[in-house]
């Protein structure tokens, strides 16, 4: 078999399960093209603090991939670049790609010379909109590719201060989008998905109040580039919290809301009462819960934390929040042990949402969801799928499914030329 | 290499803080034949120059003295061929000390001695080119193996299965279905066993053998040379790579006695199975038809005295044999007593729909114990339900949800009781007998465990961690074994559903051939993959000491009948263990060698004791702790100016020859900083930071010989996030040299 003879796999989302399957494919010796809508690659995982159970930072295996990403010749990587078209014709996808203007282009050393003089504020993506950034700047420390982004949107009328500032001439406000054709054997779809909206939980108090969060809030809080540089603060006052709440099943099993469990909260939520406790040993943690979640070796980590003083884990629904009295939060919950209607008080409530799958809008061809939202499979006509846009799952689920997606993808377009 | 130019940028502040001219005159005194400056080496004009430079002067190798080597890594691997030495001054001086500054200036002249020092002492490599066979052999022909015997077929490779028993398809052999795994998720779903198991038969490039087993693997990825026992008699052959699909086994019920689990109506999940394929639900003890079913949950998983972790399939196994019972006798009342509903993801459809059924009841509650009342009748105990504190239930069959235990052989036990066999006969002393006897005691269970029985000198199977699962970086790189070109698939690799273990196999078949693939174009595997230089070993130095073969996290040295380490070059992941653990300094790479290291070290210019002016030398991890200090730099932290930082591949590829030349050639202290060790390690060589620190054991005793103070060297471990700390960890041992004094040796 000749693998350089097939065209190359188009790789969609360029996240934990997107840059797998790239550096699989091409170790494997395919072509590959990898794009990215974000300027840079990392997606969910990178806006993540730790990873379960091991505690570990995922930037670290991200820097191995990175490695394996730069020096294969195979891979071709776009960043802010997007899938306008795709269709099949003859065996082989015809997709046509929109890339961002390059305002910052390959000169850019990240020296941050522009930073410094930029007038204008964004709010910052990486950060989940918790901090205001200047509208050009590094996304993260050791982000790839390793050059400033620039949200031209934002630049004041006729303001030109980081080219002028710039020594590499790296700045081109005038840039334009370009559009690239590809032919490629296969596709695979690795959008990965986003958080279960706050607001849409008001009765939980998502998006009424200040000290009423996210899990993927929390990811940032505890992160040493976040936007309390790693502080663990309730937003309202910028105090750390005595007393934390986690609400598991925040518009996960809920018919409401999303009718699956979305796999990854009660994993998340224990690695958070762990980031809470080691920062803060006198807070109380309580974890109110309907199943304990912790598959596989994962238990470990369960095991660890309800041995751990000052955390309790309840199985009670939590079917309201309310502000408190004292500026604190109030929830009402159904202690299911108990059989009994339960008041409770937090400082700082994190509500565990669970993961909508990007898929739909978000690709230019109609790609078969089944009846949550997530997409399936198409390997006679060459699509496969990888990662959370194929079914909720956590990080190591994800780089399975992805070298599993690279094979499928492979014998899809095997002979495909 | 002989011809090295200097390339010096001089932007990104570099040429603001530093003296350029004096960083170009160290070109000329470490005999470099040319010097080129500019303003922005890493753009097109600044690249134009270094290639006119490397034309002109015909050179083999060029110092690029600019940002770090994981910045702008495309523009300075220039044509590929050439040797590139990578000089951070951006980093590692511009951004992280204060301009125009003496400490700073000799900080940036040390680092391009340093650079240049190395440059002249490298060399090129040949690539390896060796004939590699593609085919997979894949052990074990349950759902994973015969998914990965279908995926690697399925992409060209020729596929020999090996099966142990008579029949194909492992624990599902006879089961009809299996958890829903596609939409809508509410119903079981067909067993894929048969189906698959068909296909193959009819596959051109696939051989399925069945009542076979692997007798030996001898050689290397690539190149194994496989022997395998069949009903034919015995066959020899060779493969490129190897799955390990050698499933799981329940849990004993034998060990479950207070769950019932020597009692004749109690029975394990798989005996339901057996039960349900066969069409007839009976009563072990009477034939009886049960009335009333009661399952049990997490029978021994979640469990310290039994299995630590969770099983993962054990509650939808129950719920899907909850439905087939409501299918087969409808009358049936099914109760199941959980501590926890764990149906992740969509599975969540199926509990909600099984939930549904009339005669069926689900509860949290933890099940003390199963009595029977000598009848056959059953009474379960209940505590902490939602029915009340202490409940009794009866049941006519109780099924207890075992767990699942990896069919795996722990390569390293095997090989400790192997070992302390032979000492048994060959020792020299009665304390060593003594001591092989106790061990030959201890290691007893892992008599005749042996699955794949490769001829590796660090046993015959792979390493396991925790738990027994054989794998290495379980969260990003799941498939990663401790064996090059061996890959592990289903549940002998992690705990998990049928329909996950079907996609296991085909991630690990990929893995497979992309290691083929790698080999063939001379190029390793994860995690330095792409990387193509492999160890060579200076043989007639060898002390046949055995660290090198002993250490090696993946097993690629073997050793002949003295001791002498056999290099097997397609196991080598090139990760330098071997180099660093080597005390005749005998093993080398090309381009990364005890003596390049050694001339950094050398390159360092140690003032006078009363200069004051420590100088400190830092071995730095260049997956961890080397990002670290970059995003330090790159975020304007200081730190130190004494510090000269050397990357290394890891912490165990460090040779202590470095820290000896360090110290006696009047360097105050040395600091390794590499990754986490522990259950949770985060080294990509699983041991790097341990096996640094425990030669620095032996570097003490050194130490002491010399009075020289302990804390002069000093191993820390980091994580790749942890840029808020790093500087803080040079300063402090910077300061704890500084309280100690200068070295004694300075000018020796």
């Amino acid at each position: 078999m000749n693998e350089t003879k097939s065209l190359p796999v188009l790789v969609i989302g360029a996240g934990i399960a997107g840059v797998s399957v790239a550096v699989e494919s091409a170790e494997a010796g395919r072509e590959v093209v990898l794009v990215e809508s974000e300027p840079v690659i990392g997606g969910r995982v990178i806006r993540s603090y730790h990873y379960f159970p091991k505690m570990c930072p995922p930037t670290c295996g991200m820097e191995l991939n990175t490695r394996r990403l730069e020096r294969n010749p195979r891979v071709q990587l776009l960043t802010g670049t997007t899938v306008t078209a795709a269709t099949k014709a003859n065996g082989s996808w015809k997709v046509t790609l929109r890339r961002e203007p390059a305002y910052v282009n390959d000169r850019c050393t990240a020296c941050a010379k522009c930073s410094e003089v930029c007038p204008a504020e964004v709010s910052d993506s990486m950060n989940l909109g918790m901090q205001e950034v200047p509208a050009i700047r590094l996304p993260y420390p050791n982000a790839w590719p390793h050059r400033f982004v620039l949200d031209r949107m934002a630049c004041p009328d006729g303001c030109k201060a980081c080219v002028d500032a710039c020594e590499y001439d790296a700045i081109d406000l005038q840039a334009q989008p370009t559009e690239e054709e590809h032919e490629v054997s296969a596709v695979v779809i690795a959008t990965g998905w986003h958080p279960y909206p706050l607001e849409k939980l008001e009765e939980l108090g998502g998006g009424r109040f200040p000290d009423v969060i996210a899990n993927v809030n929390m990811e940032r809080l505890a992160s040493p580039w976040g936007p309390t540089g790693g502080k663990i603060l309730r937003p309202s006052n910028g105090e750390p919290p005595q007393r934390v709440a986690f609400v598991q099943c925040a518009g996960s099993r809920d018919v409401n809301h999303l009718a699956y469990c979305s796999d990854i909260c009660c994993l998340a939520s224990l690695k958070q009462a762990l980031y809470v406790k080691e920062q803060l040993p006198e807070a109380e943690v309580t974890i109110y819960y309907i199943d304990r979640r912790t598959p596989g070796r994962n238990e470990a980590l369960l095991t660890r934390m309800t041995g751990t003083e000052g955390v309790r884990l309840v199985k009670g629904k939590v079917g309201k929040v309310e502000q408190g009295t004292g500026g604190d939060l109030m929830l009402k919950l159904e202690d299911v042990e108990r059989g009994t209607l339960e008041e409770a008080h937090a400082d700082l409530v994190v509500l565990a949402t669970g993961m909508v799958p990007n898929v739909g809008e978000d690709l230019p061809f109609s790609v078969k969801v089944d009846q949550d939202g997530f997409a399936l499979d198409d390997l006679p006509g060459g699509l496969t799928v990888a990662g959370v846009a194929r079914r909720p799952q956590d990080v190591v689920s994800s780089v399975r499914d992805a070298t599993g997606a690279a094979a499928r993808a492979w014998m899809a377009g095997e002979g495909v030329r | 290499m002989e011809r090295v130019g200097l390339m010096l940028c001089t932007g990104c502040e570099i040429g603001k803080n530093l003296d350029l001219k004096a960083l170009g005159d160290l070109a000329d005194e470490a005999g470099a034949v040319t010097t080129v400056s500019h303003a922005a080496l890493c753009g097109p004009e600044g690249l134009a120059a270094v290639r006119s430079a490397m034309k002109d002067e015909n050179l083999d190798g060029v110092v690029i003295a600019a940002c770090s080597s994981r910045a702008k890594i495309e523009e300075f691997r220039l044509d590929g061929k050439i040797a590139v030495e990578r000089v951070s001054l951006r980093e590692m001086v511009a951004w992280s000390h204060p301009g125009n500054d003496e400490d700073t200036q000799m900080l940036a002249e040390d680092l391009v001695r340093m650079g240049l020092a190395r440059a002249k002492v490298v060399k090129s490599a040949d690539v390896l080119d060796e004939e590699i066979d593609s085919s997979v052999l894949v052990v074990g022909g349950g759902l994973a193996g015969l998914s990965a015997a279908n995926t690697a077929a399925g992409c060209g490779r020729e596929v020999i299965l090996v099966e142990k028993e008579t029949d194909l398809g492992g624990y599902l052999a006879k089961v009809r279905n299996i958890p829903p795994q596609e939409p809508p998720y509410d119903a079981p779903q067909v067993n894929p066993v048969p189906g698959l198991v068909e296909q193959l038969r009819e596959h051109a490039r696939v051989q399925l053998l069945t009542s076979s087993k692997v007798v030996s693997i001898k050689g290397q990825p690539g190149q194994f040379d496989v022997e395998l026992e069949t009903p034919e008699g015995a066959r020899s052959l060779r493969v490129g790579a190897v799955i390990q699909a050698t499933g799981a086994r329940p849990y004993d019920t034998d060990r479950l006695e207070a769950l019932g689990g020597r009692l004749d109506n109690v029975i394990s999940s798989h005996e339901l199975d057996g039960m349900l394929a066969a069409g007839a639900l009976e009563r072990p003890s009477d034939g009886a038809a049960p009335r009333r079913v009661l399952f049990v949950q997490c029978a021994g998983s979640r469990d310290p005295e039994h299995l630590a972790y969770c099983s993962s399939d054990c509650c939808l196994s129950s719920l899907n044999q909850v439905a087939a019972i409501h299918q087969l006798s409808p009358d049936v009342e099914t109760t199941v007593i959980y501590r926890d509903m764990r149906t992740p993801g969509q599975t969540e459809h199926f509990y909600l729909a099984v939930q549904d059924h009339p005669t069926t009841f689900l509860a949290r509650g933890e099940v003390e114990t199963v009595a029977s009342d000598g009848n056959g009748a059953l009474s379960v105990r209940v505590k902490n339900s939602l029915l009340g504190e202490d409940v009794e239930l009866a049941a006519d069959l109780v099924v207890l949800a075992v767990g699942m235990v990896p069919e795996s052989a722990d390569g390293e036990g095997i090989r400790i009781l192997t070992d302390a066999t032979r000492k048994l006969e060959t020792g020299d002393s009665d304390k060593q007998r003594e001591d092989a006897r106790k061990q030959i005691e201890e290691y007893a269970r892992f008599e005749g465990t042996e699955i794949l029985n490769l001829d590796y000198r660090q046993g015959p199977d792979l390493p396991v961690l925790g738990s027994s699962f054989p794998d290495s970086h379980f969260i990003c790189f799941p498939y990663e074994t401790q064996r090059t070109g061996i890959y592990t698939a289903g549940t002998v690799r992690a705990p998990m559903l049928p329909a996950r273990a079907l996609e296991d196999g085909q991630g690990a078949a990929f893995k497979a051939l992309q290691c083929t693939a790698a080999l063939a174009r001379g190029e390793t595997v994860h995690p330095r993959s792409g990387d193509t230089s492999v160890p060579e070993f200076s043989l007639q130095r060898c002390t046949q000491c055995k660290r090198c073969t002993e250490e090696c996290p993946f097993g690629t040295l073997n050793e002949d009948e003295k001791g002498t380490p056999q290099l097997n070059a397609l196991r080598c992941r090139h990760c330098g263990i071997c180099m660093g653990s080597c005390p005749e300094r005998i093993v080398n790479f090309a381009e990364y060698s005890v003596g390049g290291v050694a001339a950094m070290v050398k390159a360092i210019e140690v003032p006078e004791e009363e200069d004051e002016k420590p100088r400190i030398l830092a071995l730095l991890c260049e997956n961890d702790a080397l990002p670290a200090l970059d995003a330090a730099a790159e975020r304007g932290k200081k730190w130190n100016p004494w510090v000269r930082i050397i990357p290394v591949r890891c912490l165990g590829a460090c040779n202590v020859i470095w820290i000896a030349d360090a110290l006696s050639g009047g360097i105050d202290g040395v600091i390794m900083i590499g990754c986490k060790s522990g259950d949770d390690y985060q080294c990509h060589y699983i041991r790097g930071s341990e096996l640094a620190a425990y030669r620095l054991e032996n570097v003490q005793e050194t130490l002491d010989r010399l009075v020289l103070e302990s804390e002069r060297i000093k191993v820390v471990e980091l994580a790749h996030d942890e840029w808020d700390r790093i500087p803080a960890v040079l300063d402090e041992f910077a300061e704890t040299i500084e309280e100690i004094g200068a070295n004694p040796y300075k000018g020796f």
